[in-house]
């Protein structure tokens, strides 16, 4: 096998780019003759726009312009929509606050856009947005979540702030469980809001041809095909063919880029209205006020036991938080990608959940890595755990005698999902020998000694990944299909150009896509081109999220490739005289079984491109696409297991050990992997003991920059141990599941149920920081 | 950030009258405070003097009985000073733990005590030394220094030159870090100059750094981590918010004074 093929540690070829600073960020676009934005923010959580005066700016030089919500409405622009529609238990629709790109009326949330000052310099444009003088009602704002359905309404069609009340599981069958339990455990638990804090904010760099009437959009995002799609259908910008959206290198985006945003909405259309383009790039604070934020649910679980364990049914009303508006993809979150993961790893027969959608005058939340599957294996993870030791069993013993086994498989749960393949013992037996579980009571005794306390916490998770299939995702409310396209363009020397719908910002699917075309192909690493990223030059895509690419995109990429060796075949079968039956390609040639004639894969390449001998029933050239539509979700799953120890006369938490054992079927490249995993895991921390966004009584954010709102830095993390197990997927070609999400879906649980266990008490919310764990100590 | 005319004086005097002179101006040290606060335009100087240039503010001098460290001297400086290291090792330990590399490479002790930011590492170390603060026209103790939130003695367009501490005979800071910012939540500074005189300085916990006299009258009497126990923090005016509470503080200040005792007897 080569040494850049599948399964091997290539290095990641973008990176001489990016560490050298030659990547190619938005903000590093310009423009002749472009103007720049700067927008008009909401001070307050929710107030009408009495009136905006620009004539202060008007007199600034170099002001362009000044425009407000009520210039796009005047020029019919649609409001941003929300691409899943969720129901509500009793059959009716979510309740969708309507949410215009720049406010119209009233404002929602602080920092919410209600209008933007466009000017020949940065500075200009600062200038004039701080002269405006905007008058403003302020109105009463609804902050607490758990106040917000008796709260003042903040959108006239949606009574108590409810957008749904979403079911799934069976009610009655779950009752019946409870009946009948002999122990049930009760856990009231939190999951904290948080920031995603992408290194490179949002921006855009919109252009518009009058004489074409193209739009040009460079942003950051992690679908630019969708981006388009919106700001074609439901916004009415320009037809999709008038519109071409560029994201190129994008500095990382954990969900937040998946969204379409009021800014480059505004931007694209200020550039018609001015006739030139405009740039805008965010600032950190506009990042921390108004990319959308994650998590945020407020949850009571409870779980029926028998009388030796077993799990006999799990219920769980959980309220989420959307914000004041519902993003893109908000209403799925807290329910599909939810709801249906809470079987874990267990065979648990009957479980039931509740979920309320509530708005709130705060930042719309959203996907943020795992997005809905991080809430759920806390939820599980969490609730098994405080089983075990109410119970006194041990919790390695507790999720033993409750997991599918492998011979269970595919198993269908009792809330929606299907798994198709797993090995729950096969980590967890792993990671015990890596995290020397048998070693523990005496590492426990020895930090007793040095005036520490020790906790060990496990999470075994699973997440559902490579959403999936399209008929079924639509016919439960998306409102995009969740195929992805491919295309492997051979040029006549040979090499090829591979074309992507998903979108590397970070990922490194420049080198792994590359690894498996060159793979199957048989020819130089080298000499596969990666292009995403580009309406203009990607036939379509639906994006990168959910850990979605290698295996929806990725066997999008095999399917095309499938298609152009079995066309070299056909070439190759007429150029030697052979029949096709007889034609075998490997390791880059074409051979005829029955003789010792060969051609390379550049030779046939080449005849393609130059059809002297050719077949006369093909047409010329050697290109194909591919749409692949996954039959099902892919479901990576593992074994987390961290240790903590807290010095008690300061509450603070160090993590002086994390194992991740993690199934992810196959790995192309197992060093970008233990690089995502390694990221995953550092978000994970960060959720469970640093990262909170928090908006005081008034609704404003008092964590709006680095002073307060906490990231995990490499000094906050021990270094961690990483291995895999493999039960490869059984429905896509390459038997991959997905790596990208499952350190920030495990790692919450496991840390916190280390801390609990650390403390001895039942719960402290995340984060848990120092003063949190000091209380629990000496205040409780 | 708004416009403003840039000075880059080379001599202190020039520089004053540069700042006596102009409508508004701020003195730029460091930059550490002062630039994201003109990014973030919440500030809005008609000039900024730079003094980078200004000759005589940088340098460290250590005698017998002091040890003497120019305004201008970066905070990495003072890490890296084996003069220091060796007069007064817990001043080398304060300044490493200041920020991050970039911070310590830029930032200066002379704009960390101008500042008076109520979480800076240095005050603890001017109160607890009893340090002189030396400026363009006068001497000021440490006692009379620190007045209250980003205020201090200085007249609007007086220079500190230099900042003078006392050698004890051995010292020791403490500080428990702000997860996010890494400023000090509470940091306390120790140092025993022989005889039962004992000076504490706290900075973090209160609106600006302050000697904790009621820990000094507990461990002047014998220097002992569990003298620290008993002794009431009164918190009435502490800082308090989203990251530590005043009972907290107050909690942090006993913890980080028993363990800064602990090293300074270990020391």
């Amino acid at each position: 096998m080569s040494e850049t093929g599948i399964g091997k540690s290539v290095k990641r070829r973008e990176d001489l780019r990016f560490i050298t600073g030659r990547g190619r960020y938005t903000d590093d676009i310009n423009r002749p003759n472009q103007a720049f934005a700067v927008f008009l923010r909401s001070p307050y959580p929710r107030a009408r726009i009495v009136s905006v005066d620009p004539s202060g700016a008007n007199e600034i030089e170099g002001i362009i312009g000044v425009f407000t919500g009520k210039d796009l409405a005047a020029d019919k622009l649609g409001d941003l929509p929300c691409g899943w529609l969720v129901k509500s238990k009793d059959g009716s629709d979510m309740k969708v606050g309507p949410h215009p790109p720049l406010a119209v009326e009233t404002v929602n949330y602080v920092g919410e856009p209600y209008g933007v000052v466009i000017a020949e310099t940065l500075a200009a444009a600062r200038d004039g947005a701080e002269v405006v003088v905007t008058e403003f009602e302020e109105l009463e704002a609804v902050v607490a979540l758990d106040r917000a359905t008796k709260s003042a309404q903040i959108h006239a069609n949606v009574p108590n702030n409810l957008c749904y009340e979403w079911a799934l599981g069976d009610a009655d069958a779950t009752n019946a469980a409870f009946a009948k339990a002999a122990h049930v455990t009760k856990l009231e638990i939190s999951n904290n809001r948080l920031i995603p804090n992408a290194m490179e904010p949002r921006a855009a760099v919109a252009s518009y041809d009058a004489a074409s009437q193209e739009f040009d959009l460079v942003t950051t995002s992690q679908n630019p095909h969708l981006e388009r799609l919106i700001l074609s259908a439901f916004v009415q910008l320009a037809p999709e063919h008038k519109l071409r959206i560029v994201a190129p290198d994008v500095g990382g985006g954990f969900g937040s880029k998946i969204f379409v945003y009021p800014e480059e909405t505004a931007a694209a259309w200020a550039s018609r209205r001015i006739g030139r383009p405009v740039k805008w790039t965010a600032e950190r604070s506009e990042s921390f006020l108004t990319d959308a934020h994650g998590r945020d649910h407020l949850t009571k679980a409870e779980l029926a036991l028998d009388k030796d364990g077993t799990f006999l049914g799990l219920r769980v009303k959980t309220r989420a938080n959307l914000g004041a508006y519902l993003s893109t993809f908000a209403s799925s979150v807290p329910t599909f990608l939810y709801g249906t993961l809470l079987a874990g790893q267990y065979r648990t027969p009957a479980i039931y959940v509740e979920v309320e959608g509530v708005y709130t005058n705060t930042a719309p939340v959203d996907a943020y890595r795992g997005a809905g599957r991080p809430e759920a294996t806390y939820v599980v993870e969490r609730i098994v755990e405080t089983a075990a030791r109410e119970l006194k069993i041990d919790p390695v013993e507790l999720r033993r005698r409750n997991f599918i086994p492998p011979d269970a498989f595919p198993y269908q749960t009792p809330v929606a999902l299907e798994y198709d393949t797993g090995n729950y013992g096969a980590s967890l037996d792993k990671a015990l020998i890596k995290a020397d579980y048998t070693g523990f009571a005496k590492r426990r005794a020895d930090a007793e000694r040095r005036g520490r306390k020790r906790g060990i916490g496990f999470s075994c998770y699973i997440e559902a990944c490579g959403l999936a299939p399209s008929q079924l995702a639509i016919q439960l409310g998306a409102g995009v299909g969740l195929y992805e396209s491919g295309e492997v363009r051979v040029n006549p020397t040979g090499n090829v150009t591979v074309f992507t719908g998903s979108h590397s910002h970070g990922q490194g699917h420049e080198t792994t896509f590359a690894q498996i075309v060159s793979d199957k192909l048989g020819i130089p690493f080298e000499n596969v081109e990666v292009v995403h990223g580009d309406t203009g030059r990607v036939e379509f895509g639906l994006g990168t999220y959910g850990s979605r690419s290698l295996a929806v995109g990725g066997s999008a990429l095999i399917k095309a490739t499938d298609k152009v060796i079995a066309k070299g075949k056909r070439i190759a079968a007429h150029m030697l005289d052979a029949s096709i039956e007889n034609v075998d390609f490997a390791e880059g040639a074409f051979s005829v079984r029955t003789s010792n004639q060969k051609l390379t894969f550049g030779e046939v390449a080449f005849a393609a491109y130059v059809p002297s001998n050719y077949p006369s029933t093909e047409e010329p050239g050697l290109s194909e696409k591919a749409f692949y539509d996954p039959k099902n979700f892919t479901f990576p799953a593992g074994t987390h297991i961290a240790e903590v120890e807290v010095d008690p006369e300061t509450g603070a938490v160090e993590v002086v050990s994390f194992v991740a054992v993690d199934d992810f079927g196959h790995v192309i490249n197992p060093m970008i992997v233990e690089g995502q995993v390694h990221g995953g895991i550092a978000q994970g921390i960060g959720q469970a003991l640093m990262e909170h966004g928090v908006y005081d009584e008034a609704g404003q954010l008092v964590t709006g920059s680095y002073m307060d709102y906490c990231m995990p830095r490499a000094d906050d993390l021990p270094n961690f141990t990483i291995d895999t197990t493999v039960t490869p997927c059984t429905h896509n070609p390459l038997g991959v599941k997905g790596c990208g999400e499952a350190g920030a879906i495990g790692a919450p649980a496991a840390i916190m149920n280390a801390v609990t266990d650390a403390l001895g008490v039942v719960d402290i919310p995340m984060p848990a920081t120092p003063e949190r764990v000091w209380r629990a100590l000496y205040r409780a | 950030m708004y416009s403003f005319d840039y000075h880059q004086p080379n001599t202190i005097e020039s520089a004053a009258a540069l700042r006596a002179d102009a409508e508004d101006a701020v003195y730029l040290a460091g930059g550490q405070t002062l630039i994201p606060t003109l990014k973030q335009r919440l500030a809005a100087p008609s000039d900024v003097i730079d003094l980078a240039g200004v000759p005589g503010l940088t340098g460290i001098e250590v005698k017998r009985d002091s040890v003497t460290i120019g305004a201008m001297t970066r905070h990495a400086e003072v890490a890296a000073s084996p003069e220091i290291a060796k007069a007064i090792p817990a001043l080398a330990f304060l300044a490493s733990e200041i920020g991050d590399a970039q911070v310590r490479n830029r930032g200066t002790i002379g704009g960390s005590v101008a500042n008076s930011d109520p979480a800076a590492d240095y005050p603890a170390a001017v109160i607890a030394l009893g340090a002189t603060i030396h400026t363009d026209r006068r001497s000021i103790p440490a006692e009379d220094y620190f007045k209250d939130l980003f205020e201090t003695a200085l007249a609007a367009n007086e220079l500190i030159r230099a900042i003078e501490f006392p050698v004890p005979k051995r010292a020791a800071y403490r500080k428990f870090p702000n997860p996010a910012s890494r400023y000090a939540v509470v940091g306390v500074f120790v140092a025993d100059f022989g005889g039962g005189r004992v000076r504490v300085g706290v900075t973090g916990a209160g609106p600006c750094a302050f000697r904790a006299t009621e820990l000094e009258s507990a461990l002047s009497k014998k220097l002992e981590p569990s003298q620290v126990d008993n002794v009431e923090i009164e918190y009435d005016r502490f800082n308090s918010d989203l990251h530590a509470s005043a009972e907290y503080r107050a909690n942090l200040v006993r913890v980080m004074a028993r363990r800064a005792v602990a090293e300074l007897l270990a020391s």
